[in-house]
């Protein structure tokens, strides 16, 4: 059985259709990213998933129960780490951590999440008192508490620093290698190339793509761009066999400034929402 | 699916819920300034106008008490849920299997603790500046508690269930703080009801305010003669029973009715 089932998902604002016939499948342990431009749907979608908002129509199984009729034991099964969450400001992390186990029948221990998301050192700093980054992992620790099945992460990294976000990344294949089903919603494409083993692509309330990072668009069929330095300047030209036209053009001597580029994740990803 | 350990039940979830919401509000000092020592610093000097003889400080004090457990219930619980709901404490929550029951007893928890305090506190300066006397009676003392318990209770109701209508912290504290300072002139804290025209004294007699004042009052007055200057002419404790149950009930109905986990969804 699937993690996550999605049937012809719709949902309206006011007239402004969000979710327009959304499909999706989730399989269990995978590392799945929904990506977007701002305003394509994503946090509806993963909010309705989450059990936080309605629906206007469409079929929807999480773990198998639907979630606008679920309960206690459904939510306990999940983790949601909070996007931009000030909350427990004056509580160390030791003290959140300890007290969000208590919701849980068979929570991990404290102290263990604690050093797994990487805050030991900050275990007794008050919440508010911690940088962004620290601030989001504490989000995760809280999120995870409960030994979650399946994690919804929404734009996790958001205003993170480089480094933060390769610390960050770190945890979330952690929590992947234990078997964890992860959903990720993000705008950046590198994050879904590292951690998703498929993408979906949301835009106008629709999935526009699907695929894994690596063949998204039919981004692995498509045509190479040769480029080097001639006489003339520099020359492209666009192939399907570009070892077998460098073979060629290399008979003379040498190519400069060769280089090889297929499309980036980025380059796909910007004419799928146009 | 059943999970092979039960989850932990509503009751002690909302205890655990009462020890963290009284660990947060005493960390921060503006809640020990403005809620816990705000009734006790009016006592002070609004007293040093009022009280010129012991029977007036018994009944001011009294109306204090009443008027800062509606702060602490109404406005204070009001306002903390808002905040709840604007720094995702209520969103996290929502994610979690704790019961919303829970997260309610946790609040109750916090508003009888920090009522309490307050009304301490209050006492304390009005017995060492003003002489007033603690009633003697296991009566008056029994009274003192019900009345307490149905204030808070009724109040923190109306609090949860008018946060709302507020969309930030900002807005709220109009929301809560005007209906709160508008009904302690006509329920009787700084005025006496009995000098209001009628159709002030009706409206101020509608809401809860009043009548946990006037539970207050005939606990601390110096004899029951003093009942005559309340607007009834008696202390009329059945009814104050009554209006507080029939308030605590209308709370429940708005809250289950109006409560919202946060200001998007929809």
């Amino acid at each position: 059985m699937n993690a996550i089932r999605v049937r012809g998902l719709t949902k309206a604002y006011k007239g402004h259709q969000a979710v327009a016939g959304v499909d999706l499948d989730v399989a269990r342990g995978e590392v799945f990213a929904v990506l977007g431009p701002n305003g394509a749907g994503k946090t509806t979608s993963v909010e309705i998933l989450e059990g936080h908002r309605d629906r206007d129509g469409g079929e929807v199984s999480v773990l198998g129960v639907d979630p606008a009729e679920a309960g206690r034991e459904w939510r306990s099964r999940l983790g949601i780490v909070l996007q931009s969450a000030t909350d427990a400001a004056t509580l160390t992390v030791r003290e959140a951590v300890q007290h969000y186990a208590r919701y849980y029948a068979d929570p991990r221990d404290p102290e263990e999440i604690i050093d797994l998301v990487g805050l030991t050192e900050k275990a007794k700093a008050r919440a508010g008192t911690l940088s962004g980054g620290q601030r989001r992992r504490l989000d995760v620790a809280l999120g995870i508490i409960g030994r979650p099945e399946l994690v919804f992460l929404d734009e996790p990294t958001t205003g993170f620093d480089p480094e933060a976000r390769r610390q960050f990344w770190g945890l979330i294949k952690l929590l992947a290698a234990e078997g964890t089903t992860i959903l990720l919603t993000t705008h950046y494409l590198d994050e879904a190339e590292a951690l998703a083993d498929r993408v979906a692509v949301l835009a106008g309330g629709r999935i526009v793509a699907e695929g894994t990072p690596r063949t998204l668009g039919g981004r692995a069929h498509a045509d190479a761009t040769v480029r080097w330095l001639s006489d003339r300047g520099y020359t492209e030209i666009r192939t399907s066999e570009p070892t077998k036209a460098i073979a060629e053009l290399s008979r003379n001597g040498e190519l400069a400034e060769l280089t090889v580029t297929r499309p980036s994740l980025e380059d796909v990803y910007l004419e799928l929402i146009k | 699916m059943t999970t092979a350990v039960a989850l932990p039940g509503t009751l002690s979830l909302g205890l655990a819920r009462g020890a963290i919401e009284l660990r947060e509000f005493f960390r921060q000092k503006e809640n020990l300034i403005f809620t816990v020592s705000l009734p006790a610093i009016l006592m002070l000097l609004l007293g040093t106008v009022y009280v010129t003889e012991p029977a007036h400080g018994q009944m001011f004090a009294a109306s204090m008490i009443g008027a800062g457990i509606i702060s602490t219930s109404f406005v204070g619980l009001g306002m903390s849920v808002v905040a709840d709901r604007e720094d995702g404490t209520l969103k996290r929550l929502r994610g979690t299997p704790m019961p919303f029951t829970s997260y309610f007893l946790g609040k109750i928890i916090l508003v009888f603790v920090s009522s309490l305090f307050e009304a301490v506190l209050l006492l304390v300066v009005a017995m060492l500046r003003f002489d007033v006397q603690l009633p003697s009676t296991a009566e008056k003392w029994f009274t003192f508690g019900w009345v307490f318990v149905l204030g808070v209770i009724s109040c923190s109701l109306l609090g949860v269930a008018l946060s709302s209508i507020a969309k930030s912290t900002r807005n709220a504290a109009g929301v809560l703080n005007l209906p709160y300072i508008v009904l302690q002139f006509l329920s009787g804290v700084f005025l006496m009801q009995s000098a209001l025209p009628e159709s002030l004294r009706v409206t101020g007699s509608i809401f809860p305010l009043k009548w946990v004042c006037q539970g207050f009052r005939s606990v601390f007055a110096l004899n029951d003669g003093y009942a005559v200057m309340e607007a009834a002419g008696s202390w009329e404790l059945g009814r104050i029973a009554l209006v507080l149950g029939a308030w605590t009930i209308a709370g429940l109905v708005l809250v289950n009715r109006t409560f919202k986990w946060s200001n998007t969804a929809s």
